[in-house]
């Protein structure tokens, strides 16, 4: 690993701020974002890149790149569930239930930790490709549907469960908001961004800063509640699937001719795991599976790591890989 | 004394990823309406949680009321429970009294 980039990385303002926020937590301060502000910061930040990747990606037109970026991402995200699920039930004592729910969320993705993986490759001068965004939508619906085949996999008659949540997730707002400020960006190109560059550009480290304080919050709180939830083996779980998943992540990246800073966002979104959409989209559609145990272990254990080792390990291995 | 009549109270706490489900259902049910309220903060079997401490709607809790005559009762409750039967939640029915029953 490049020390130097990991270095820079921990002592980068947003990491430090999402540490404030998780000492705080852990601390038991007072010290909280309302939720509303919390909601708006984050709905600023996938605007933000959403509009920048579009406008990236106006740059180069629909090329075959894109489709092979969204192809390459959807593949992904619905083979890391069963590798992860397949983890699962040979290294912990989960349920076959709640072992897919786990895989899901690790098939899905984390758009905050994306967020941060393009912060931090913007800090170290390395460019990536504005499509990346795109296979950034595209690694949500795989995983759920894999998931759920994982769940009842094996299981004799028809299992009763209830409608899968295939709306809930296809015009989640996350999503909603990031493809249709990547169309926009797209459709104004370059004009548009300089229209509105004062308002994306510049204050995006400094709302990142304070979504990120809030993250540290929210995953200091959800720490607290690791040991009654999280048996050794799930915790390690949650330590030893990102950089697993980003290695496969980044060798897709390789193969697909992505250049160093698409090898590297693949990387990220491949070793992140969701806590957001998927969280909400399996008490829909596995309400058996109990919830203290992803997301602990996706907001927690994995969000943390990826955030502090994990983004630099996963550029520098774009950068061994290239 | 101001006049009262007896009218029933059902109260439903459910999770919030299920609340548009949830209103789906009751807006296709002949109840004379509904009030979904935000929950601070609960305990459940498996461990507490407060409404600041989770990063999605996944954990959070939702309370639906609903006032109604006792003839529509029984129908209500069959539908809900056929959707309410695997979701973490608490349904609990009550005795009530209104001002204006013409309302319910």
């Amino acid at each position: 690993m490049d020390w130097a980039l990991a270095i820079q990385n921990l002592i980068s303002p947003p990491v430090l701020f999402f540490a404030l926020g998780l000492v705080a937590a852990l601390a038991r301060s007072d010290l909280s974002i309302p939720e509303a502000i919390a909601k708006a910061l984050s709905l600023y930040l996938m605007l933000a890149i959403g509009f920048k990747g579009g406008v990236a990606a106006s740059e180069n037109g629909l090329t075959v790149d894109l489709l092979l970026v969204i192809g390459a991402a959807g593949l992904l995200s619905a083979s890391i569930p069963i590798l992860a699920f397949w983890l699962l039930r040979t290294t912990t004592r989960v349920s076959q239930i709640d072992a897919a729910a786990i895989a899901a969320h690790y098939g899905s993705i984390s758009i905050v930790t994306f967020i941060a993986g393009t912060a931090a490759l913007d800090a170290a001068g390395i460019a990536f490709p504005g499509i990346m965004v795109a296979a950034a939508a595209a690694m949500e619906a795989p995983a759920i549907a894999i998931a759920l085949f994982l769940a009842h996999r094996g299981q004799a008659g028809t299992p009763q469960t209830p409608k899968a949540p295939w709306r809930e997730v296809a015009l989640n707002g996350s999503i909603v908001l990031l493809i249709g400020a990547f169309i926009i960006g797209m459709v104004t190109g370059q004009k548009g961004y300089s229209d509105i560059e004062p308002f994306i550009a510049d204050p995006f480290k400094g709302v990142l800063c304070l979504f990120l304080l809030d993250m540290g919050l929210v995953a200091g709180r959800e720490l607290r509640q690791v040991r009654k939830t999280l048996t050794p083996a799930l915790l390690a779980f949650g330590l030893y699937m990102p950089p697993i998943a980003g290695v496969i992540g980044g060798v897709t990246g390789a193969l697909i001719g992505l250049p160093d800073g698409g090898i590297a966002l693949l990387a990220i979104l491949s070793g992140s795991a969701s806590y957001i959409a998927v969280p909400a989209a399996m008490r829909l559609a596995l309400p058996q599976a109990k919830p203290a145990l992803y997301l602990t272990l996706s907001l927690a254990i994995t969000f943390p790591f990826n955030l502090t080792i994990g983004i630099p390990f996963y550029i520098a291995l774009a950068g061994w890989l290239s | 004394m101001t006049q009262t009549y007896p009218k029933k109270r059902l109260s439903i706490i459910i999770e919030a990823p299920f609340l548009n489900r949830l209103l789906d259902l009751l807006d296709g049910l002949d109840v004379p309406g509904y009030t979904a309220l935000p929950a601070l903060a609960g305990r459940g079997k498996s461990r507490s949680w407060r409404r600041d401490a989770l990063s999605s709607d996944a954990g959070r809790m939702v309370q639906v009321l609903i006032v109604l005559d006792q003839g529509k009762v029984p129908a209500v409750l069959q539908e809900i429970r056929k959707v309410l039967d695997q979701q973490i939640g608490i349904v609990t029915l009550s005795d009530v009294e209104v001002l204006r029953p013409e309302l319910f």
